[in-house]
């Protein structure tokens, strides 16, 4: 058994899906860095929310339509409590991490000049590539990319060369969602103010593992989804300091974002509100706050000290496997493991997985640079969450080697 | 052979196997014997990228039959179109354009040509019947 001041068979109650069988076996999910599963106490909330006070927020005089309000105002204040953001307004509820970029990357085509630099880390999703291209297509900037190392950690010397006056903004996952490397965040914050230039961290893969704190990281802006952490799809969040979020022009114009609107002129709403054009996703943001409760009940720092027991389980029985090679062997890593066998293509591998009811996630993880980099064409990924366990670790070991069997 | 008469010997080859292991075993003895595609024909312009695995397709005719030679990188994926090459290859375009994919159902498949699968083998199959179609517009 793993130590740990978690009562994992108590917590997996919580989960009705891990209850359920695939393809005759019982289901083993270690696919959570593309999604986490829903706890019942959230799942109850969403219920909940269409059973009793379904209806639009900020608009109407009636009794429900101010019920939901207050539920979606008070799930912002407790990502707000959450992060340890200063301002309720500085928490702008999007549909997920890469709306919020987008936002973020729109807003920056008036503050970026020709010859200006964007600086991204090599480790990034695909959605935090594409913005800042489209950003440097529409305004002349140019997009530089900061080396990581065959481990999978950036290479800092490098990003501390790459910084000048031109940098105007600098981008980087706080985790990288492919390796699981937790990227020195603090010191590129640090570093990337001295030469005047903001700081985007996407912390989708941060999320349901450290709980950051937004004014002592003293970040620029910070991208949450929901759906990560416990909570639904379709939500998430963008927080941005006050002094940012007003230079910023409005992303999407419509409903809610508006002060006063005549033929000739449109004035704006205040924060949060001139970034939540439209009707939002009211029940996604209540269920949003209802799952930072959730892992707020069970602790981050026990969901963190525990991830870390089944990772080095995980990773030892793994290499134990003749001929697996572990991609992303950073010093600082969350519980991602990405693995190729010499001579087998993920994509059989995760097949074959499948069969055995394990869901891993197979292929390049919307991460192609990294896979160029490897020279590879992709990786299985097994990505373990708290309420995993050792034995399902076991299973998962299992059925790698029985795969590798059939398969070369 | 028919195309149809093929699906049929297929569908009953599969039935001796009794559970999902065996016909993956088979799949893959049948993806690493096969050797499907002249390296010189696995050029870029004969992929067809899946999300996952690369998928690669030549067509030549033959007087008037279309054959078929492909590969893929992923040992599972080149089981299923040693199968499919199996069944559409040396056939009649006209023949191809009309035949369907059902045995794939029948042989406990389905998931391998599900749309939302990302191995490449759905536009694998759209692409041997928009070469059928080609191929027969020539003909014609």
């Amino acid at each position: 058994m793993i130590q740990t001041a978690l009562d994992i068979e108590t917590i997996r109650k919580d989960f009705p899906i891990l209850k359920r069988e695939v393809n005759g076996k019982p289901l083993v999910y270690l696919d959570n860095a593309a999604t986490s599963q829903t706890p019942q106490q959230v799942i109850d909330v969403i219920v909940d929310y269409y059973q009793n006070y379904n209806a639009n927020i900020h608009r109407g005089v009636h009794s429900l339509s101010q019920e939901a309000t207050d539920a979606y105002e008070a799930a912002r204040i407790k990502i707000q409590k959450h992060y340890n953001i200063a301002k309720t307004h500085e928490v702008i509820l999007t549909s997920g991490t890469t709306h919020s970029i987008n936002l973020v990357a729109n807003g920056f085509t008036s503050f970026v000049k020709e010859g200006d630099e964007i600086l991204v880390s090599a480790m990034e999703h695909h959605s935090n590539i594409v913005p800042w291209q489209m950003l440097c297509e529409r305004t002349g900037g140019v997009l530089k990319v900061i080396p990581m190392n065959q481990k999978g950690e950036l290479v800092m010397e490098e990003f501390h060369a790459l910084l000048s006056d031109k940098t105007k903004l600098v981008f980087c996952n706080h985790i990288s969602n492919a390796l699981g490397t937790i990227n020195p965040i603090e010191e590129i914050i640090e570093a990337s103010h001295k030469v005047g230039a903001a700081v985007l961290v996407d912390g989708a893969q941060a999320a349901p593992h450290i709980k950051a704190d937004m004014q002592a990281l003293d970040v620029d802006f910070y991208t949450v989804s929901a759906h990560k952490v416990c909570g639904p799809t379709g939500v998430g969040m963008l927080y941005g300091k006050e002094k940012w979020l007003n230079k910023l022009p409005p992303y999407q114009g419509g409903g809610e974002m508006i002060a006063e609107v005549t033929f000739e002129k449109t004035t704006y709403a205040d924060l949060p509100h001139k970034f939540e054009a439209g009707t939002p996703n009211i029940c996604g943001g209540i269920a949003f706050g209802a799952a930072l409760d959730y892992m707020n009940s069970i602790g981050f720092e026990a969901i963190a000290q525990y991830e870390e027991e089944l990772l080095q389980y995980a990773t030892a029985q793994l290499l134990a496997i003749d001929g697996l090679k572990i991609y992303g062997t950073a010093k600082n890593k969350t519980s991602v493991i990405s693995f190729n066998i010499d001579g087998i293509h993920p994509y059989d591998i995760g097949t074959i997985l499948d069969k055995l009811g394990i869901a891993v996630r197979t292929g390049h993880h919307c991460a192609q640079p990294i896979m160029d980099f490897y020279q590879i064409p992709g990786t299985v990924r097994a990505s373990f969450s708290f309420y995993n366990t050792k034995e399902e670790v076991d299973v998962l070991v299992e059925g790698v080697k029985r795969a590798k069997n059939m398969l070369l | 052979m028919t195309i149809e008469s093929i699906q049929e010997e297929i569908v009953d080859e599969f039935s001796m196997f009794d559970d999902w292991m065996q016909r993956y075993e088979y799949m893959i003895e049948l993806g690493k014997s096969l050797p499907l595609i002249n390296n010189q024909y696995k050029t870029d312009d004969n992929i067809i990228k899946g999300c996952q695995s690369k998928v690669w397709v030549h067509a030549e005719l033959d007087t008037d039959k279309l054959v078929f030679t492909a590969d893929s990188d992923a040992i599972i994926t080149k089981g299923i179109i040693a199968i499919l090459i199996r069944v559409f290859s040396n056939q009649k375009p006209q023949d191809i354009i009309d035949a369907n994919t059902d045995f794939i159902d029948e042989i406990g498949l389905k998931e391998h040509l599900s749309p939302t699968r990302a191995n490449g083998l759905v536009s694998m199959v759209k692409q041997l019947k928009l070469y059928a179609i080609a191929y027969q517009t020539q003909l014609n």
